[in-house]
């Protein structure tokens, strides 16, 4: 089991709050009234049955969604909703349940799109593809490759990713999120669909990128071993609602948690 | 055998980063760019150059536009014969109100015409998109189109409603109008399009083309890695227009020499879809290879039957290339939906390994 709460942790500002969060999409209630906050360098999972706003919720906070009610303040600035652009700027990376990638374009270029956001040179010299947009293109490919190295992709470089198997399309995703080098990258559901090798590397991706760059993790998934494993802190929610929040071993002993998966006799 | 990158090695992610990094491919681009610009213009003949090669290369300037919009960016269009007709408008007026100009410059400056409307109909691909933009385009076809038969100062209130081109000169050598040979409208034309070819695939290899295939690929994840999704469509809609509106001045000036308002209608916009569709969505090489085959097809047929011995009427030739081209259509979408470029890969990649299957 990881030690939770690293002194990093303890004293670690918080990167991102959500408060007071509501989202409904007409008669039907995807979240209601979550509070929560994410500290500098944890892992914190959000957890939940199918069904329960866990997607909303990232949703919410990368600005796909737009609250009804509520407040999210992140690095310091509090806005009633976020809008995909700002969060993207403000160095929130995402990947999706359903692998969503660019499914024309090999694995070097998905990878190279997730540096859009830095690259700035102009039109002009884009038409040229010479002297600083060269400079930079080498540059940012520089950065690209040690992505490559660190997942262990390079021989699929050339590959459209419409043609690899899902889990090296998860590996090429995650890799993507990271060109960003983002603060905060939430992960939905990283290990859906994989066998227990494939979790075990991915597993080993989240603690490496935790460690090694500092970044935040948000992680929803399924699997309560990796789940207990990884996280720092654990966020359940149940029917858009947040029953329990903490490390792992307090939420574990939660009854409401132990209910809502196993069910309550009525 | 001759196709291998063995022993090609990349030192530096510059040349990785090349539009073409293998050898071979650069030989045979510098043989075909040879071949056009030196044979060519000395060694075919008149026929030759006016009735297949000026019409092919002007075709493919117009399929790299609207590949720029369809095949990278993914948004259809139907509006493409409208772009064209609004450069060679454009460039009419401009070459009658200053005819000191060097026609040559008013081609490149008519496809900013072309560029603004293409900007001004691209402002709904914001919230539609797929059939649902394919008729707003179709509804710039349609009023461009009207605009061109209709409002005679376009024309110069020429009493047959036509565009006459007149005589231009560089170096006092006719360039456009009756005089002009062949051969020198063939190089302008060429230079052109070279160059403007050169130009699209710098952009399709970089920053900006990662951007158009990422929102026609995933649209949703691409806004969420940044990518400001209106912007890169507007850029995508700016730019092919102008590559459409520069060929539709091409094609009036230097090929047609005169033009009837009906030439840039609904059948020109369709002729060049079916261009991108088969040669290849979302490939440069593939908007030559399309425009060859549509342009081409019935050329061939005709000279073929003929060579056959067969006498048959043109109207029936005609409609054999309807046929034809119909059901290569079907064919393409159904066998390689990424067209003639996509075959054409493929045999490269058959050739690196040969004898090999892989």
């Amino acid at each position: 089991m990881r030690v939770p709460g690293g002194a990093d942790i303890a004293t670690g500002g918080v990167l991102l709050a959500v408060e007071n969060v509501s989202l409904a999409f007409g008669g039907v209630k995807a979240v209601t009234d979550v509070s929560f906050d994410i500290r500098k360098g944890e892992i914190r999972a959000i957890i939940g049955p199918n069904g329960a706003g866990k997607t909303s919720m990232l949703n919410i906070i990368n600005g796909f969604y737009q609250p009804q009610h509520g407040r999210i303040t992140f690095k310091g600035e509090t806005r009633s909703k976020m809008r995909p652009h700002d969060a993207a700027k403000g160095g929130i990376a995402r990947t999706f349940q359903n692998v969503a990638l660019f499914r024309g374009m090999t694995s070097l270029d998905n990878i190279m799109a997730g540096r859009t956001l830095r690259m700035n040179k102009n039109l002009f010299w884009q038409l040229l593809r010479f002297g600083p947009a060269m400079n930079e293109e080498v540059e940012h490919r520089r950065r690209v490759e040690e992505i490559i190295d660190f997942l262990k992709i390079q021989e699929i470089r050339r590959t459209p990713v419409g043609r690899l198997p899902y889990g090296l399309q998860k590996r090429v995703e995650l890799g993507r999120a990271l060109a960003m080098e983002p603060e905060l990258l939430l992960l939905d559901e990283p290990m859906a669909g994989m066998n227990l090798e494939e979790k075990e590397d991915m597993s080993r991706f989240i603690l490496d990128v935790n460690d090694h760059f500092g970044t935040t993790v948000v992680l929803i998934e399924h699997d309560m071993g990796v789940v207990m494993d990884l996280s720092d802190r654990v966020v359940v929610l149940d029917h858009g609602v947040k029953i329990a929040d903490g490390t792992p071993d307090e939420v574990k002993r939660t009854q409401a948690v132990i209910d809502a998966y196993l069910g309550v006799a009525h | 055998m001759f196709y291998r990158e063995a022993g090609q090695f990349k030192t530096t992610y510059q040349a990785d980063q090349a539009v073409f990094p293998i050898l071979q491919d650069r030989i045979g681009l510098a043989v075909i760019l040879v071949g056009a610009f030196v044979f060519i213009p000395f060694a075919a003949s008149d026929f030759f150059i006016n009735v297949i090669m000026i019409p092919f290369l002007i075709l493919a300037l117009a399929s790299i536009g609207l590949n720029i919009l369809t095949g990278y960016t993914g948004l259809l269009s139907l509006g493409t014969g409208g772009f064209m007709g609004v450069g060679a408008f454009a460039c009419y007026k401009l070459t009658t109100f200053f005819p000191g100009v060097n026609v040559i410059v008013w081609i490149f400056v008519s496809g900013f015409f072309a560029t603004a409307l293409g900007i001004l109909f691209g402002l709904p691909s914001l919230r539609i998109k797929g059939f649902y933009l394919l008729v707003a385009t179709l509804a710039a076809q349609f009023f461009l189109d009207w605009s061109f038969i209709r409002i005679q100062w376009l024309t110069n209130y020429n009493t047959s409603g036509a565009i006459e081109v007149p005589t231009r000169t560089l170096f006092s050598v006719p360039l456009t109008g009756p005089n002009a040979t062949p051969q020198l409208r063939y190089l302008v034309i060429l230079a052109i399009v070279t160059l403007l070819t050169w130009l699209a695939s710098n952009l399709v290899h970089g920053r900006i083309g990662r951007m158009w295939m990422a929102v026609r690929d995933m649209d949703l994840a691409a806004e969420l890695i940044g990518i400001p999704l209106y912007r890169t469509k507007l850029l995508a809609f700016a730019i092919s227009s102008y590559y459409c509106g520069v060929a539709g001045a091409l094609m009036v000036f230097f090929w047609y020499g005169s033009a009837e308002p009906g030439v840039f209608n609904i059948d020109q916009s369709f002729t060049i879809l079916f261009m991108v569709i088969i040669g290849g969505l979302g490939s440069l090489t593939g908007s030559f290879f399309g425009a060859a085959l549509i342009y081409g097809l019935p050329i061939v047929l005709k000279v073929g039957l003929h060579g056959l011995g067969w006498n048959i009427l043109p109207a029936t030739i005609e409609h054999l290339t309807f046929m034809t081209v119909g059901a290569l259509i079907v064919l393409v979408l159904i066998i390689e939906p990424l067209g003639l470029a996509r075959l054409w890969q493929i045999t490269k990649q058959k050739l690196r390994v040969w004898p090999f299957p892989y």
